[in-house]
């Protein structure tokens, strides 16, 4: 212990500089500065393979077209992503969202309410959703997987209940509902509104996470929750927060998802669930909280419409998706937990 | 909340800033602080030991405000102060650093020293907008960090989960003594680092001291504590049994207080710092 005592006041400097990394702890550090870097790259290596193989992959309209099919799950990741990096999980956001939307066709239709309060009643009852998965989870102290797994068959129940296993049609619905289905033009791709918006909110939640004091909270909630606690932030509050935001952002997910089918159906986005859980992963958030982009969820969500659709371009059989989707998952959380322990 | 003043050696010895008289904790019939004092002086590094049990992190529960005492006065400044949650404490500028490195790894330097008092940007961009200044955060980080002597440092963008041990406990502390703090308690600053950091966190410890901030270091490390406290206080069933400093007494008096095998009398103790 005397050792201690005499180096105290000088401890070598110049030591703490020097970069004595090999190249791959050099990568491993890299992909730990940018998590996205990755899915960018399995994003690049896909389009490059589909647009090899295909003929009609790589042209504007096609491209036009995943993003399309990109819409929907890509703007309900947006909210899965705000509860992963809490190091929560929400089972039941595509059930929530199908919920809303039903919400949303029904009181316009049934009641004869008009479109843009019809709207803003579903949206307000995704946010109460999530309100309370948030006050289940905070309040009763139950684990984000159980909450959600429970609200996930309350949800679809509740749809399939409510909508007593009717679809609202294209003709039936108010037209304010069907906006973010309009088709857009630009450059020769062919997007829609949809699409517009969901990248509206990346770009608004990107914003949010990366310079707010509330996104270096979600971080902080999701990295260390006691740490985060003994620098006097209110964990719960965080929380509760982040799972009523999500439920606003699955009812804007709704509004996306009445635009691309064209209608209204409790059958629809029965995936959605674990899809957005997939975005989340593939684009490198860790499940384990307070690591990930918002932009790599993004990139997440195109890697499984690209592969979707190269494949039925390329006329291979459809079930190498889910194989393909299912070595994406287990090689992204391999990765994550590799580069959890990067040191700079 | 107002500003600090820097204690001068002439005030030194005069008024001590942050005090307990007499505090009582009891949890059912186990007493665990019983009448305790305490007196901490203008710029000195007060080392608080005992054995488990003796009462030490009641004690300093109390005075971060993680406890409430059952009995007894707290006086900061003179002035009695009643907490009922740590956030009042800070509030009042005593700030604790936990042995835990009470830091969030993802975030990086700047964003921890800030964390849960951030600092927005001006004008209509901070108001509605919500934007946070971080490069005025990060200067004011790189500041804090060479004040304290953590010069190699340089990139407050740079996430803490990169930072070894001992400059993790370097950022909490730099966090306590930023924010106008009067007091600061370092709870078992280096039992979770090796030998090397141990001596970077006694490192900032003796430069907290020359800038005059008082700090209350609660330590198991014996020789640690003989190597940077100027007086050390020995907590023992309960209650103050002695206040010694370093120059007068040996590693295995203090051992012998602390287990009740000597008893120091009460002129030979070191209540009040020496003049300087």
């Amino acid at each position: 212990m005397s050792e201690t005592t005499t180096t105290s006041a000088g401890y070598d400097a110049a030591e703490d500089l020097l970069d004595r990394r090999s190249p791959v702890q050099r990568l491993q550090s890299v992909l730990h500065t940018y998590p996205w870097l990755s899915p960018a790259m399995v994003l690049a290596v896909a389009l490059v393979v589909f647009g090899s193989i295909a003929d009609n992959f790589a042209t504007p309209s096609n491209l036009g077209t995943i993003t399309q099919q990109t819409a929907v799950i890509g703007t309900l990741a947006i909210g899965q992503t705000l509860i992963i990096l809490t190091a929560g999980i929400d089972l039941s956001c595509g059930a929530i969202m199908v919920f809303s939307s039903m919400v949303m066709a029904k009181t316009a239709f049934d009641q004869g309410v008009p479109g843009v309060p019809a709207l803003i009643i579903g949206i307000v009852v995704g946010g109460v959703a999530g309100f309370v998965n948030g006050m289940l989870i905070t309040r009763i102290n139950l684990p984000p997987f159980i909450v959600t797994l429970g609200s996930l068959g309350i949800f679809t129940s509740m749809t399939l209940l409510y909508a007593t296993g009717r679809t609202v049609r294209e003709r039936e619905l108010a037209p304010v509902l069907l906006k973010l289905g309009n088709p857009l033009d630009i450059g020769g791709f062919r997007l829609t509104t949809g699409v517009l918006a969901m990248l509206v909110l990346y770009a608004v939640f990107a914003y949010v996470l990366r310079y707010t004091a509330w996104g270096s909270h979600v971080y902080a909630v999701g990295d260390d929750p006691d740490a985060a606690r003994l620098a006097g932030i209110q964990v719960s509050r965080v929380l509760l927060s982040v799972y009523t935001v999500a439920g606003v952002i699955f009812g804007l997910a709704a509004w996306v998802l009445i635009g691309r089918v064209g209608a209204a159906s409790p059958n629809s986005g029965v995936d959605a669930n674990l899809q957005s859980i997939t975005a989340v992963v593939i684009g490198g958030t860790s499940l384990f909280g307070g690591r990930g982009r918002i932009v790599g969820t993004l990139v997440g969500a195109l890697i499984v419409s690209v592969v979707d659709n190269g494949l039925s371009l390329a006329n291979l059989d459809q079930a190498y998706k889910q194989l393909a989707i299912g070595i994406l998952i287990i090689a992204a959380v391999t990765a994550d937990q590799w580069i959890r322990r990067a040191r700079a | 909340m107002t500003t600090p003043t820097t204690p001068t050696t002439a005030a030194a010895a005069v008024r001590p800033v942050f005090q307990a008289r007499g505090l009582v904790k009891t949890f059912g019939r186990v007493v665990a602080l019983d009448a305790a004092d305490l007196d901490l002086y203008p710029g000195e590094v007060l080392a608080v030991i005992g054995d488990n049990g003796a009462g030490k992190s009641s004690l300093i529960k109390c005075l971060s405000g993680a406890y409430v005492p059952d009995a007894g006065d707290m006086l900061l400044d003179g002035e009695e102060v009643h907490f009922s949650r740590p956030q009042e404490a800070r509030a009042m500028g005593i700030e604790t650093v936990y042995q835990t490195l009470a830091v969030a790894p993802a975030l990086d330097i700047a964003s921890n020293l800030f964390l849960g008092r951030e600092r927005r940007k001006p004008g209509i961009l901070g108001s509605v907008f919500r934007m946070l200044d971080g490069g005025g955060m990060r200067r004011e980080a790189r500041e804090q960090m060479n004040k304290l002597g953590i010069g190699t440092l340089q990139n407050m963008a740079q996430p803490v989960e990169t930072l070894s041990g001992g400059q993790r406990q370097a950022v909490s502390v730099a966090r306590a003594a930023a924010f106008g703090s009067k007091v600061i308690i370092l709870d078992e600053p280096t039992a979770a680092l090796g030998v090397r950091e141990s001596a970077q966190v006694l490192h900032l410890i003796q430069n907290l001291r020359e800038r005059g901030m008082p700090v209350i270091l609660i330590s198991h490390n014996m020789p640690q504590v003989f190597e940077v406290a100027d007086r050390i206080h020995v907590q023992r069933l309960g209650t103050r049994a002695a206040v010694v400093t370093p120059q007068t007494v040996s590693i295995t008096d203090v051992v012998a207080i602390m287990t009740g095998a000597l008893k120091v009398p009460l002129e030979e103790q070191t209540l009040t710092p020496a003049p300087s």
